[in-house]
């Protein structure tokens, strides 16, 4: 049916009669094809890909009871802090003992694996004490910043939930942002 | 003696199977697509590994960018029930006419006092482009955001008694404070979960 008119002209055998040249009835389909062709793969790439992806984020009841408030071990949370210029500073612990250390987003991933296997071998593996991380987005953060963060928590597999904390940015935390420059 | 004719063969296929059924395909694909809604703002999303697919119906979607704040709430019914609520608190009466265009609006960034201009736009390029696009008031005495949320969530509930789900849009660049501002309208309403809408590690969005 579909096919290219390669017969020259209609059989013009020497001396005939004149006959009614009948109009060929077929058309060329290829470059319908093409076309449709073409339109199903943007379909098909664009269905699977524009489906965004959406991350839960849980933050703590503000007006919540006191008396809900749980306590963490100082030993088995990690406070990281977000900062401007992409940099993140995070300590163990209880603010203001010990130093915080400020590194990029690259190689945060590895600081908090090297903390969850720390915490994890101090308590023997004890499910109910794992890793507790403690999220400080700043004014200098982007969201990005902490959507990333929240993304290499899912990464390195943080189980206990973590809390997020824009509001109590503590005094010792502000100042040594300050002094080296990423608040 | 007349020349012996090689017979050819014809190089060309029928191509009327492959036809119908790339169009049967082609069909299959236009019908199963969801359109991308056009964003009005000017966003790129942040990318994730998290591979939770964003529920297509009652879910609020406030964009964030440039700090400006757009908020589309999915669904004519409740567009349309959501704007009856807000016109009756606000004291500002919309025709049949204006509330049917408003169902079929996505996302919109415009104080509720110049709805009325910004509905009778003809067109999405039209509203797109719109100077009256100047986000959503949210500063404490004027906060449109909160009751549109409020009373979508009142809409959502009424209509489909299930409880409206919130996802946030934000841009990468946008500073944390601005999202926190927002975050902190949701919380006031004691909406403490909510979804981040990321685009796949790896692919674009």
């Amino acid at each position: 049916m579909a096919e290219l008119d390669t017969s020259s002209g209609g059989g013009k055998k020497g001396g005939g009669k004149v006959r009614t040249k009948k109009a060929n009835t077929k058309v060329d389909l290829t470059a319908m094809v093409d076309l449709a062709f073409l339109l199903i793969t943007f379909f098909m790439l664009t269905t699977s890909l524009s489906k965004p992806m959406a991350m839960d984020i849980a933050k703590p009841d503000k007006d919540a009871e006191d008396e809900n408030k749980l306590e963490l071990r100082a030993s088995q949370t990690m406070t990281i802090l977000l900062g401007k210029n992409n940099k993140v500073a995070w300590y163990m612990g209880e603010a203001g003992k010990s130093q915080p250390n400020i590194e990029g987003f690259a190689e945060v991933r590895k600081s908090i694996l090297e903390n969850k296997k720390k915490v994890a071998d101090f308590y023997n593996n004890d499910p109910k004490k794992t890793l507790v991380v403690v999220i400080k987005p700043t004014s200098g953060a982007t969201y990005k910043n902490f959507v990333d963060i929240m993304d290499e928590l899912n990464i390195t597999k943080i189980t206990a939930a973590p809390a997020i904390d824009d509001e109590n940015i503590l005094d010792s935390e502000a100042s040594f942002m300050k002094e080296n420059g990423i608040l | 003696m007349p020349r012996a004719k090689v017979k050819r063969n014809s190089t060309s296929i029928d191509m009327t199977a492959m036809c119908d059924v790339s169009f049967l395909l082609l069909t299959f694909f236009i019908l199963t697509a969801t359109a991308r809604q056009p964003d009005p703002l000017d966003i790129s999303i942040p990318s994730s590994t998290y591979k939770i697919p964003v529920p297509d119906i009652d879910i609020a979607k406030l964009t964030i960018g440039h700090g400006k704040v757009f908020y589309e709430v999915v669904g004519k019914d409740v567009k349309m029930a959501t704007l009856d609520k807000m016109s009756e608190q606000y004291k500002i009466s919309f025709t049949p006419e204006e509330r049917q265009r408003f169902g079929v609006i996505s996302s919109f960034g415009v104080p509720i006092q110049s709805l009325k201009q910004f509905i009778a736009l003809p067109d999405e390029t039209a509203r797109t482009a719109s100077p009256l696009q100047t986000g959503i008031p949210t500063d404490s005495l004027n906060n449109q955001l909160s009751d549109w949320i409020l009373n979508s969530r009142k809409a959502v509930a009424e209509l489909h008694s299930t409880p409206m789900r919130i996802s946030i849009k934000g841009d990468a660049e946008e500073e944390y404070p601005t999202v926190k501002k927002i975050v902190d309208i949701l919380q006031k309403q004691k909406i403490n979960k909510f979804s981040l809408i990321t685009s796949a590690e790896g692919g674009e969005n």
